[in-house]
């Protein structure tokens, strides 16, 4: 019985996403906003997360976020604060929190929670305008986060 | 190879200290044609809690695209009015009428657009402009309803709202239409789709930033039907509308829902006393 529960548990996660050790969107635990454990237990790549955050295909957060580190991608945005120095301001847990579910850190954030896939009023397909179907999942995968927090861990003033 | 590196990373932050120094919305005067002054800024209506003043997008558009907009030789929306204007003179359907055969000339007509979405005592319901002007085609002239965002239609109301130019839009929010103007503003402060953003969060409480590469403005609808250098037609509200929802990652709702109708007389009411602009140019 335990075998059998044990074994369920890791299909489920292992459906969505590559490695057994990843944390799906919903079971991600979060304590005052900061998200203490990997989502993947591999190290995050900071070249990758650097190309993430400033990707329009993929993190967008210059959409909204200045970062000088990136001053060779054009048009950064000014909806939300300065990203320079985030890397002082907050340790690895709460930035794989602001990163997953901002939402959880800042309530009523305006930043999109990143790694989440339950709560959303009328999601649709990427953006086509058509309703989301059975290929939705979150705005980043777990190993993406991880880049990006390990990227954003660089950003010290 | 370091030394290009930084020189292009020089010149990508020059371009990104001036996308900021411009991101206010300028101190400009709209005078259409060198003889009429147009309202683009004024107190915000007492239902609009959160701004003190109401601004058209025009003051946030850069100063060539403000300029083809105050000349109507220069403004490309203009050869679509003349094209509705032929349309106009010209008689369809199984009663053999043009809408002139009713109404005259176009100029009659001024005044009309300021006041839709607006209640229709006769039929029950709240009636856009586009609504009316089917109404008109498919009850009076016996012709076929034309597509709601279509181009016939996008042309029909961009003339509707040229001769209309210069007036205060005035859209009533209260008695019979209360109910839908209360659905509109529910669905303008919806956060929907994936990014769960609403038009509040860019437009109210953002007008001004910059995300990415878009000067944010209030969303206002007094310039539509507004033509658009991106992609090079005139733009109806309800496709400005649907633009906006689907770039939340939402699924939208349709030109000419019930739902673009309430968020229509809400937003329109928004803009009330802003002059109508329409066609306007926008980028
Ligand atoms: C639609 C706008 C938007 C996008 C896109 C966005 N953010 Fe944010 N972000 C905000 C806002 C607004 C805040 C400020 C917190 C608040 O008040 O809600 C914030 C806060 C943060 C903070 C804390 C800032 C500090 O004080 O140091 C970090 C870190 C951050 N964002 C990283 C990211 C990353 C990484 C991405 C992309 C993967 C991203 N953001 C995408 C709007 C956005
Ligand atoms: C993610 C940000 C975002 C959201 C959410 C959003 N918009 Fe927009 N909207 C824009 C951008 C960017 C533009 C182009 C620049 C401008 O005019 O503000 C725009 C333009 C507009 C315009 C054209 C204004 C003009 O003068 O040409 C209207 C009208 C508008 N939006 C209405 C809405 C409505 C209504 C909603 C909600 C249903 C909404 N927007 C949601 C980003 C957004």
């Amino acid at each position: 019985m335990r075998n059998a529960l044990l074994v369920a548990g890791v299909l489920a996660v292992g459906s969505t996403v590559a490695t057994a050790e990843t944390i799906a969107p919903s079971n991600v635990k979060y304590e005052d906003g900061a998200v203490a454990q990997s989502l993947t237990g591999v190290p995050g790549d900071p070249a990758a997360g650097r190309e993430i955050v400033g990707s329009k295909k993929l993190g967008n957060c210059v959409a909204c976020h200045q970062v000088s580190d990136l001053s060779d991608v054009p048009f950064h945005g000014e909806i939300g604060p300065m990203l320079d120095g985030a890397g002082d301001r907050w340790t690895e847990a709460e930035l794989r929190g602001l990163v997953a579910n901002a939402k959880m850190t800042f309530e009523g954030s305006l930043m999109p929670s990143f790694y989440k896939t339950e709560g959303f009023i009328r999601p649709g397909n990427a953006y086509t305008g058509k309703a989301a179907d059975d290929t939705f999942g979150p705005l980043l995968t777990s190993q993406q986060i991880e880049d990006v927090v390990a990227y954003l861990s660089t950003l010290k003033e | 190879m370091m030394k290009t590196i930084s020189a292009i990373g020089g010149a990508a932050a020059l371009a990104l200290s001036a996308a900021v120094v411009t991101a206010d919305p300028v101190d400009d005067t709209l005078i259409l044609n060198e003889e009429l002054e147009l309202v683009t800024r004024t107190t915000a209506p007492a239902h609009v809690e959160e701004l003190d003043e109401v601004l058209s997008g025009w003051l946030f558009r850069g100063t060539e695209t403000r300029a083809m907009q105050a000349d109507d030789f220069d403004n490309p929306g203009m050869i679509f009015v003349e094209k509705a204007l032929e349309a106009w003179d010209t008689a369809e359907g199984s009663e053999g009428k043009s809408c002139a055969s009713c109404h005259d000339a176009a100029e009659t007509m001024a005044g009309v657009r300021p006041v839709y979405p607006k209640w229709n005592e006769a039929a029950g319901e709240v009636r856009t402009l586009e609504m009316q002007v089917n109404d008109c085609r498919t009850s009076r002239m016996g012709a076929e309803a034309w597509k709601y965002a279509g181009g016939d239609m996008v042309n029909m109301i961009a003339l509707l709202s040229s001769v209309s130019r210069g007036l205060p839009v005035n859209v009533a929010i209260d008695g019979p239409v209360q109910s839908m103007w209360e659905q509109g503003k529910e669905l303008y402060y919806t956060r929907t789709g994936q990014l769960e953003l609403s038009c509040a969060n860019c437009h109210e409480e953002n007008n001004g930033n910059m995300i990415r590469a878009d000067h944010l403005s209030q969303g206002q609808i007094n310039g539509f039907p507004v033509y658009r250098l991106k992609n090079t037609k005139l733009n109806a509200v309800h496709s400005r509308f649907k633009g906006c929802i689907r770039d939340t990652r939402a699924e939208t709702y349709s030109p000419g829902s019930p739902e673009f109708v309430a968020l229509e007389l809400y937003v329109g009411s928004r803009g009330n006393g802003l002059s109508v602009e329409g066609p306007s140019v926008r980028n």
